[in-house]
């Protein structure tokens, strides 16, 4: 890992348990919840989540996944189109509040696709949002519900997430960005 | 009958790990005109993609924004129902717009060329062109001219690259695995006429599938010496006229339509002969491993190739490589879609 470690595995997951207890608290119980990542590392954050609150609640919520790939509003601007990673929703939406959960909230463009997409699935009762990270620099009017950790970056930094289901190892990493690392997903 | 032996060394299918992490695709092809020019990470790929195109095809609406304001137009100069809606609703699924043109009813009839007819869809608009003609290489001079991306549906009887690769998806999603490696697959009947043939022969041999032609010797004719040239290349084929030898153990076998419209007289006695000799009958099949499966590009002349009851049998694959041609033609508009335009 290179760059400014701004989270250890510890702060990730005391961060991922507290988000779990206002989760809970904010829908009052755990009736009509489901909580679906955004691929990639949003799911294992939303599973991390589910867990914990199994734990305090003695409650399995329904975890789903969603890439956003087709929704996005780059699709004609990138020079590749990205690999699509897959969307697995194997619970009814219409009618449940449905917390998406991310690992970087930046720009808000993933989460704008994010919406979109959902609907496809059905009308739930509400969306809302749970990211570890908020960076700042909103190009859309969104905010985050639940939020592990505000981060003030500047444009020219990238954030990086590293979780052990995916990267095999935690932390979260602030670094100057070098051509190399451009992200190809709109981070957000 | 010449059969050419298998080196004993099975080929190497390289095993392609899933895509990188937050890479874009690897995919640098402008046109997909045959398979032939798609390495086994390309094909993989397309696999991939198609996979994610399916359980796009799954959902309550089974539509995705990801081609809006993308102008595909369909282009066939010769009759199609399956491929020409296949690729309409696959474009129509990634919110693309799709413009149709029958070439029966268009200013081709009055005699306009090609390159002119390409030239004015182009200016009407079109991004993607999807072209199938009956002039073998049609597609390729059409890559020529036109500006965005041109993908052959089927050109005389040279290729049928969509044709190919679903079926390959067809095949690697009932495999135990998914894995062709070694499976013996049959491609039994009009083999000369057909595109279908040539474009999987292709794709199946990269797979590593012990593909058998079997046929008349009249509709064989060229791909004995295929099968020796292509042996040194690393294509290995058998070929054979004895529909016994290439059914016994067949894991798939995959029935060709007599393309009555380009059969030059004396290749066939009649069809009812034809029909006799190598028709796909449930007592054939039976000369088959018990769970093989029947497949057909369609349409069909049920009772002439294929019996109607071995067509809709247990073991046919028929419908669902019509259903999988939706996903592999959305997975290639979007693959595609991703390249610039000149």
């Amino acid at each position: 890992m290179t760059g400014r470690q701004i989270m250890t595995a510890d702060e990730i997951r005391r961060a991922t348990i507290r988000i779990s207890h206002e989760i809970v608290e904010k829908q009052a119980g755990t009736a009509g919840l489901a909580l679906v990542g955004i691929q990639r590392r949003g799911v294992p954050l939303a599973r991390r989540i589910a867990e914990s609150i199994a734990e305090n609640e003695g409650v399995d919520v329904p975890v789903g996944a969603l890439d956003i790939t087709f929704y996005r509003d780059d699709l004609s601007l990138v020079a590749q189109q990205p690999v699509v990673k897959g969307t697995d929703l194997p619970f009814d939406l219409n009618g449940s509040t449905i917390v998406l959960v991310d690992d970087v909230l930046y720009t808000g463009r993933t989460i704008r696709a994010a919406m979109d997409a959902l609907v496809d699935f059905g009308r739930p009762q509400a969306i809302r949002l749970a990211v570890l990270v908020d960076r700042g620099h909103r190009e859309l009017p969104i905010r985050a519900d639940h939020v592990g950790k505000n981060v003030p970056t500047s444009r020219e930094e990238v954030v990086r997430v590293h979780l052990e289901e995916i990267d095999g190892e935690e932390g979260v990493l602030i670094d100057r960005a070098t051509e190399s690392v451009a992200p190809a997903t709109p981070v957000g | 009958m010449t059969v050419i032996d298998r080196a004993d060394t099975a080929i190497e299918v390289p095993i392609v790990d899933s895509p990188p992490d937050e890479q874009p695709v690897a995919w640098n092809h402008r046109h997909l005109l045959d398979v032939d020019v798609l390495s086994w990470a390309d094909i993989e790929l397309v696999m991939h993609t198609t996979d994610a195109m399916r359980e796009v095809l799954a959902r309550p609406i089974a539509k995705v924004p990801a081609l809006r304001g993308r102008n595909v137009t369909i282009l066939f100069y010769e009759a199609s129902t399956r491929t020409r809606v296949s690729f309409e609703v696959a474009a129509k699924n990634l919110s693309a717009d799709v413009v149709n043109i029958a070439a029966a009813t268009s200013s081709v009839t009055k005699g306009e060329s090609l390159i002119d007819t390409v030239r004015t869809v182009e200016a009407l608009g079109a991004q993607m062109l999807v072209i199938r003609h009956p002039a073998s290489g049609a597609p390729y001079l059409a890559a020529e001219t036109f500006g965005g991306s041109v993908l052959n549906g089927g050109d005389g009887w040279h290729a049928h690259p969509t044709q190919a690769l679903l079926d390959l998806y067809t095949l690697r999603s009932r495999f135990a695995g998914g894995s062709l490696t070694g499976r013996k697959i049959v491609i039994l009947g009009d083999v000369l006429h057909s595109r279908v043939a040539r474009s999987n022969l292709w794709t199946l041999t990269a797979a590593g599938a012990d593909v058998w032609l079997c046929g008349p010797a009249t509709l064989l004719r060229g791909f004995e010496a295929w099968a020796i040239r292509g042996a040194a290349a690393g294509v290995r084929f058998h070929v054979t006229t004895s529909i016994a030898e290439a059914l016994r153990g067949a894991d798939a076998v995959m029935a060709l339509r007599i393309q009555k419209e380009r059969m030059a007289a004396g290749l066939l006695p009649s069809l009812r002969e034809y029909a006799a000799r190598y028709g796909l009958t449930r007592e054939r099949l039976a000369l088959a491993r018990p769970e093989a499966f029947v497949m057909h590009p369609g349409p069909m002349n049920e009772g002439v190739e294929i019996a109607p009851d071995v067509a809709a049998g247990s073991q046919s694959l028929i419908e669902e490589q019509v259903r999988n041609g939706v996903a592999v033609r959305m997975a290639l508009l979007y693959l595609l879609a991703g390249v610039r335009p000149r």
